[in-house]
C-alpha cells in the first residue's frame, strides 16, 4: 500500500510500509549503505509525520517481509495476542506515543499489553520518540528473570562479568574473573567469548566457571557464548551449561547466516530444561543482537535496521530468555557512525526489547574505528542506568582484550550504582555481604572479603 | 593527601596480574579508575585513532619494496578517501576505473600462480611498521617455491575482498592480501594476511584463511611467514581455502 503526507504545496509519497518506517528512521549510516533512508531532512519528519497517523492495525495487515518468505513473520502475526491488542486497538502511531507517556500507563499496562505488540508496532512508535521519551517509558516496565538470582527488580542494576582472554588460558580468565566478583560484578552472569570454537576448549571454560560459582557459592549464572550447536552438543556430554547463549537476528535469512532457525532454538531451550540447574527460575537462554547484523548478512529486505532489530527481539521473547542485550557499538561505522548514533540506537533497542517483554540488557560498547570514545559511553551509561536497563558488561578497564573493542568497565558500574543509587541483584547483595565485600551499609569494595577470592588461583 | 595515596592503591593485588594482559588490579579512587590508569587508556585509544586515520606514504613503501626487486604496481580502491573508507565498505572492495585499466595494460595477459596484493587496511601503521621487516622473510619464500608471482600490487584504501577483483584480473590461481588490520587498543600495528584460492568477486569470508596479528610483539615476521606458505602449500594441493581448509590436520600443527 501507498502512503502519502501533504505538506502545503508538496506531497511526499512512500510506496509502502516499509519504506515508509525507513524514511521516518532518525539517520544512522547502515540506513543510507542500504539506500534505505530519507533524501532530505524535511522528508525524513515528513515520513515521521505520516507514520504518526497510520493505525496499529494496519501492522497486522501489511507484512514488511512477506509471511510465506520468512519464519519471524510468521511468527510474530502466528503469536500475536488480539485480546491483548485490544486495548490500543483504534490508536494511530502518534495516539500510541502519547498514550505510552501518560501517567494512565503504568507497568502492569504496558507488562499486560505486551503480547499484543508487534516488533513493527514498537519500531515505528520508537521512530517518532525523542531520546526522552524512549528513556521515560523504558522506565516505567519492569521485565524480572530467575535462574540462580533476580535479575530486572527496580532500583537494581546488574553486570554480566565479561573476563575474557585472547588465547583462552584458563587462569587469565579466573585472575579476571577475581577482579570484576571483588568489584561487586557477575551478578547477571559470567559470560566468556571463547577464542576458540573447539567444543573441548569450550568445555574447559565451562567446568572451570562452574568451580569457581560452586566453590564460592556464588549465587549467579556462567555461559561460554559459543554457537548454540556446540552448547547442545556438550549439554549431551553432561557438560555443567547454565545459560544457552546464540546471537540472533530479525529475518530468517540473517539467523541462516548465523546457522540457526527457530527449530534449533527450540532445540536448545529443551537441551537447557533437561540439565535444569536454575535453581529459583527455569529461563534459560541468553541473545545477543544488534543493529545492522541484517544488512550485514545481505538478508534485510529493503527493511531499515532498526526495524530488523525489533524484529530479533519477536524471536528472543519465543524463548523466555534470562538475559537480552543488544552489542550496540560492535558492529561498527558503517552501521552506526559516531556517538550520537550509537547512543540512539542503544535507547531505541533498549525501549523497544522492554516493550515487548524482554529482560533487556546493553553492551554500551564502540570500536576504534568508529567516532566515539568514552565520553559518549560515559553518556550513555547514565542514559542507560536511569532508562532501567537490566544489566550492562563488566570487562577489566573498559577494554576487551579478546575482541578488541571497548565496552564499559567493573568500576563503570559501580560509578553508575553510586550515581543513581541502585544495587545489584538481591541475591548476589546478600552474598557480597557474606563473603565481607560490601558492608552493611551497601558500600562496595570492603576489604574483609578480598584475601578469600585472591587465594583461589595460587592455590588451583 | 597521604590517605588519599593509600586510597589509591587499593584494589591493585599484584598477584592477578601475573596472569593475564587484561587491565585487571588497577586501584580505585573511590569507584572510580586512578587518573594514572585513565590516561594511559586514553593514550591507547589515541593511538588506535591515529593508526585508523593515518595516511598510507606511499613513497617510503615504494623504496622498502623496491629493494626486492620485482615489479610493483600501484592501484586504489572505490573509496577516494578515509571518510568514505569507513562509511561504505563496499567501495573499499572494488578498483577505480583507473587501477582497472593499469592491470589490464600493465599486466594482461600474463598468468600468475599467486597474486601479491598488500594494502593499508584500517590501519596504515601496520603497514609502516611491519610490512618491510615480514616481506624480508616472506619474498624470498613466494619467490623460490614452484610458483609463478605477480607484481606487487599495493592498493590504498583497500578491504580484504578487493583482493578478488585484482586476482580475477590478473588471473591468479591464489591471492595473499596483507593488511591494517582494526586496531586495538594494545595492538594499532597488527597485520593481517588473508589467503583465497580461486579468487572470484562474492567469494565469502568463510572461502578464505586469516593469519591474524603479525607484529613485533605478536605473531613474529618468522613464523608469519612459515604459516602463509604452509597455506599456500596446501590450498595449492587441495585446491581450496577457507573452513575446508582449516580443518586439514596438517594445518593443526603449525606451531
Amino acid at each position: 500500500m501507498m502512503y502519502k503526507h501533504i505538506i502545503g504545496k508538496q506531497t511526499f509519497i512512500f510506496q509502502d510500509l516499509k519504506a515508509l518506517l525507513a524514511k521516518a528512521s532518525p539517520f544512522r549510516s547502515g540506513d543510507a549503505l542500504a539506500g534505505l533512508t530519507a533524501i532530505s531532512y524535511q522528508e525524513r519528519v515528513a515520513a515521521q509525520m505520516c507514520l504518526a497517523d497510520i493505525p496499529l492495525k494496519q501492522f497486522l495487515v501489511e507484512s514488511l517481509i512477506p509471511y510465506e518468505k520468512d519464519e519471524i513473520t510468521r511468527l510474530i502475526l502466528d503469536t500475536h495476542d488480539l485480546n491483548a491488542f485490544q486495548k490500543i486497538n483504534s490508536f494511530t502511531v502518534g495516539e500510541f506515543r502519547d498514550w505510552l507517556l501518560c501517567d494512565a500507563c503504568d507497568a502492569l499496562t504496558i507488562h499486560e499489553l505486551k503480547n499484543g505488540l508487534t516488533p513493527e508496532m514498537v519500531a515505528a512508535v520508537s521512530k517518532i520518540m525523542r531520546n526522552q521519551d524512549l528513556i521515560l517509558v523504558a522506565q516505567k516496565c519492569e521485565v524480572v528473570t530467575k535462574f540462580r538470582n533476580t535479575i530486572g527488580l527496580k532500583g537494581r542494576f546488574s553486570s554480566r562479568l565479561q573476563p575474557n582472554h585472547p588465547t583462552d588460558n584458563l587462569k587469565g580468565i579466573a585472575a579476571s574473573m577475581i577482579d570484576g566478583l571483588l568489584y561487586g560484578c557477575g551478578d547477571a552472569v559470567i559470560g566468556i567469548n571463547p577464542a576458540s570454537d573447539n567444543p573441548e576448549a569450550v568445555a574447559g571454560i565451562c567446568n572451570m566457571l562452574d568451580h569457581v560459582i560452586q566453590t564460592f557459592e556464588i549465587p549467579t549464572q556462567s555461559c561460554v557464548l559459543t554457537h548454540v550447536t556446540t552448547t547442545i552438543q556438550l549439554i549431551n556430554k553432561g557438560i555443567p551449561v547454565d545459560l544457552i547463549f546464540q546471537s540472533i537476528g530479525g529475518t530468517e535469512s540473517t539467523n541462516q547466516s548465523f546457522g540457526v532457525s527457530l527449530s534449533i532454538l527450540k532445540e536448545a531451550v529443551e537441551a537447557g530444561r533437561s540439565l535444569n540447574r536454575g535453581t529459583i527460575g527455569n529461563q534459560y537462554m541468553y541473545f545477543e543482537t544488534g543493529q545492522g547484523s541484517s544488512l550485514s548478512a545481505n538478508a534485510h529486505h529493503g527493511v531499515d535496521q532498526q526495524t530488523c532489530e525489533a524484529r530479533a527481539y519477536a524471536v528472543a521473547r519465543h524463548f523466555n530468555p534470562f538475559l537480552v542485550n543488544s552489542v550496540v557499538g560492535f558492529i561498527g561505522p558503517e552501521y552506526l557512525y559516531d556517538g550520537k548514533q550509537i547512543t540512539r540506537a542503544a535507547l531505541e533497542d533498549h525501549f523497544c526489547a522492554k516493550l515487548l517483554g524482554l529482560p533487556m540488557g546493553m553492551d554500551i560498547c564502540y570500536t576504534n574505528h568508529s567516532e566515539a570514545d568514552q565520553d559518549d559511553m560515559d553518556n550513555l551509561l547514565v542514559l542507560m542506568g536511569t532508562a532501567g536497563c537490566n544489566f550492562i558488561m563488566g570487562v577489566p578497564g573498559a577494554d576487551d582484550i579478546m575482541l578488541s573493542y571497548q565496552s564499559t568497565s567493573y568500576h563503570d558500574i559501580l560509578v553508575v550504582r553510586k550515581m543513581l543509587g541502585l544495587l545489584p541483584a538481591p541475591e548476589f547483595e546478600n552474598w557480597l555481604v557474606k563473603m565481607g565485600l560490601q558492608d552493611n551499609s551497601g558500600k562496595p569494595l570492603h576489604p574483609i572479603g578480598y584475601q578469600t577470592l585472591l587465594n583461589y588461583l595460587p592455590n588451583e | 593527601m597521604s590517605k588519599d595515596l593509600k586510597v589509591n592503591q587499593e584494589g591493585q593485588w599484584v598477584i592477578l596480574k601475573t596472569f593475564t594482559e587484561a587491565r585487571i588490579a588497577l586501584g580505585r579512587t573511590g569507584v572510580s579508575i586512578p587518573i594514572r590508569e585513565s590516561l594511559s587508556f586514553k593514550m591507547a585509544h589515541a593511538n588506535a585513532r591515529d593508526a585508523v586515520h593515518e595516511i598510507m606514504d606511499t613513497n617510503m613503501l615504494l623504496e622498502q619494496l623496491n629493494q626486492l626487486n620485482h615489479p610493483i604496481i600501484q592501484l586504489h580502491s572505490k573509496a577516494a578517501d578515509r571518510a568514505e573508507y569507513l562509511l561504505r565498505p563496499d567501495q573499499g572492495r572494488k578498483l577505480n576505473d583507473t587501477s582497472i585499466e593499469k592491470i589490464k595494460t600493465e599486466i594482461h595477459p600474463e598468468k600468475f600462480d599467486i597474486c601479491l596484493i598488500i594494502s593499508d587496511g584500517l590501519s596504515a601503521t601496520a603497514l609502516h611498521k611491519n610490512i618491510f621487516a615480514l616481506m624480508q622473510v616472506l619474498f624470498p619464500l613466494l619467490k623460490n617455491g614452484a610458483y609463478t608471482l605477480s607484481p606487487i600490487c599495493l592498493v590504498e584504501q583497500g578491504r580484504v575482498a578487493i583482493s578478488d577483483e585484482i586476482g580475477v584480473l590478473c588471473h591468479s590461481k591464489i591471492t595473499i592480501i596483507l593488511l591494517g588490520e582494526r586496531p586495538g587498543l594494545s595492538s594499532p600495528d597488527s597485520l593481517g594476511a588473508y589467503i583465497t584460492y580461486g579468487p572470484k568477486v562474492g567469494n565469502t569470508d568463510a572461502l578464505r584463511n586469516c593469519i591474524s596479528n603479525i607484529r613485533e610483539n605478536g605473531l613474529n615476521y618468522q613464523d608469519a611467514a612459515y604459516k602463509i606458505m604452509m597455506l599456500i602449500s596446501e590450498a595449492m594441493k587441495l585446491q581450496l581455502s577457507g573452513v575446508a581448509l582449516k580443518d586439514t590436520t596438517l594445518l593443526k600443527n603449525i606451531p
